[in-house]
């Protein structure tokens, strides 16, 4: 705040003075808070744990300790099944509302982009909670399913299963789905789609051939933003996960909690953001392939 | 070609009918709180028991609670005002300042996009350990700063770009300072860009929990105190009366903001000055 009011000097017409207050506030956060705090997290990944953050004794024992042990194979492996059926779902559930909002929706577009988008500022936790209330053995599902007398007894089958952890996360992030596909669905040029038809394709064919490849780059842009925060994800393997869906999220916060080992955290932490550049790089070249076809 | 439209139209109201069960998927499991925030049960289970006030008496004279909402409001605040800060410098910078190093500092206040949550929260653990600050309030703030930067960032760039350009050449023509178009002209122009992106990075900050988890001191904040009450069976039904109160709140500011989003931009398209 204060630099702003340093560059308030109306008619100087400081025009580097100005360059320098505007550019400040985002230098600092976006190279200390971002850049310099992943650079410290990929330094503390090659130390050992001797309880100092700084020092000059640099080890790959953390990494030789992910490759090597196979409990991080296995919880990396499920984290990526679940976090790709999550992004499956949401956006194959997400396409026909993103696809009814860009061509059918007429007057109530508006109306009805605040209604999808509305769940996306209301509390994560609280949402993930809610599904906790409804799987319970004592909890909402089971007791309607016995009183509307589908089922005789409750049943343990749906809190702490994996699958408990997919339909929550699926539930969680599926507004973060829906714009980035509308987005691209609004840009096809009306143009196009009446071309196709004049040219005599069937409806289905002019989907087919026409909107679903010009609405890859936004399927894309919104697989990405849900796989991102659920292959991290640590709350919901925890609210409704039970042991048997622990997740790379759930490794990481413990090594920065009960199990005190912060490197080995970083190590873990350094391995998932490469998984997440990978799926980039292969999202960039999909993209990529697609738009080529345009 | 008749036919083909009827086709289309038929295919809407198929695709409406599954819309709407989108949203009921979406709303129904939330609106579940509210439902049994009023029920007179510690179980939140079919059928009803009964229509009660309990849990929302239960609230008041609660000390820690009391604490863990005002702190979570400065934070909220605090955390907001420097995002939106940085969200209208950025994005402003982004898109008038003609320079590599504008574009880039655009581009990275972006990423926090493509990292988790859990891998902020430890980066800013490390960080706030090195400079001495330690988990604190302050360390929130910094954290809910960059979860919420993107939002800012988008909402603000969106809102400059849809200025016509005339308008700022036509300011600087007039002789206008660099300063004085962007005080004078842009930010006015602008103004309700601005409180949508502080109320929206305000919503974000006030419900975050993945980040906070790592970077709370001894002071929680009210997702925290939801996080610490959810092992205790009992007090399930006072977190719901909570989460009510919450949700009725987000609705309502996230609803303002999107009216805010929309208003004014048609004004200054069609009447720039």
């Amino acid at each position: 705040m204060s630099t702003l009011v340093a560059a308030d000097v109306p008619e100087a017409r400081s025009s580097s003075g100005f360059r320098l207050a505007m550019l400040l506030p985002g230098a600092l956060v976006t190279f200390l808070l971002i850049l310099f705090a992943l650079g410290l997290v990929l330094f503390l990944a090659f130390r050992g744990n001797d309880g100092s953050l700084l020092g000059i004794g640099l080890t790959v024992e953390n990494f030789v300790t992910v490759a090597t042990d196979p409990l991080y194979w296995t919880v990396t492996l499920r984290s990526l099944v679940i976090a790709g059926l999550v992004t499956l779902a949401t956006v194959v559930t997400a396409y026909p509302v993103a696809y009814y909002l860009a061509f059918h929706a007429g007057r109530r577009r508006g109306l009805l982009l605040f209604l999808v988008t509305l769940p996306f500022w209301t509390s994560y936790l609280l949402r993930v909670f809610a599904w906790k209330i409804v799987l319970a053995y004592n909890g909402v599902l089971n007791s309607a399913l016995i009183e509307s007398g589908i089922w005789s007894e409750p049943t343990l089958a749906f809190l702490n299963t994996p699958a408990a952890v997919v339909v929550t996360l699926a539930h969680a992030y599926a507004p973060f789905a829906i714009l980035p596909i509308y987005v691209a669905l609004d840009t096809i040029p009306k143009s196009l789609l009446e071309a196709a038809s004049d040219l005599g394709a069937r409806p289905f064919t002019a989907f087919r051939r026409v909107v679903l490849p010009n609405s890859m780059p936004g399927v894309l842009a919104a697989a990405l933003v849900v796989f991102v925060p659920t292959v991290g994800d640590y709350v919901t393997p925890a609210m409704v996960g039970g042991p048997a869906s622990t997740m790379i999220g759930t490794l990481i916060q413990s090594q920065f909690g009960k199990a005190n080992d912060w490197p080995f955290g970083a190590a873990l932490s350094v391995c998932v953001m490469l998984v997440i550049l990978v799926v980039v790089l292969v999202a960039r070249g999909a993209d990529r392939r697609f738009g080529s076809r345009t | 070609m008749k036919a083909e439209r009827a086709g289309t139209k038929r295919d809407g109201s198929w695709l409406g009918v599954y819309v709407l069960a989108y949203l009921v998927f979406l709303y129904l499991p939330v609106l579940l709180i509210p439902l049994f925030s009023f029920n007179d049960s510690i179980q939140a289970a079919f059928p009803l028991q009964g229509f009660t006030l309990q849990w929302y008496q239960t609230l008041y004279g609660n000390p820690v609670l009391s604490g863990a909402l005002l702190n979570s409001l400065v934070i909220a605040a605090v955390a907001a005002s420097g995002a939106t800060l940085c969200g209208i410098t950025v994005s402003y910078m982004d898109l008038y300042g003609r320079s590599p190093l504008a574009a880039t500092i655009s581009a990275i206040a972006r990423l926090p996009i493509l990292i988790p949550g859990v891998i902020v929260g430890i980066s800013l653990l490390i960080l706030v350990n090195l400079i001495g600050l330690g988990p604190s309030r302050v360390a929130i703030v910094l954290g809910h700063i960059l979860v919420a930067l993107p939002t800012t960032v988008v909402v603000m760039r969106s809102r400059f770009a849809a200025i016509p350009k005339t308008v700022r050449e036509a300011a600087l023509d007039l002789g206008a300072s660099d300063w004085t178009t962007f005080r004078r002209v842009m930010l006015p122009l602008s103004l309700p860009a601005v409180l949508s992106a502080f109320m929206l990075a305000f919503l974000i900050s006030f419900d975050e929990f993945i980040v906070v988890f790592f970077l709370a001191g001894t002071e929680p904040t009210l997702p925290l105190y939801i996080w610490s009450q959810l092992r205790f069976p009992r007090s399930l039904p006072t977190v719901m009366a909570l989460g009510t109160v919450i949700l009725a709140v987000s609705f309502i500011i996230a609803g303002t903001a999107e009216i805010l989003r929309h208003r004014g931009l048609g004004a200054a398209r069609r009447n720039p000055a």
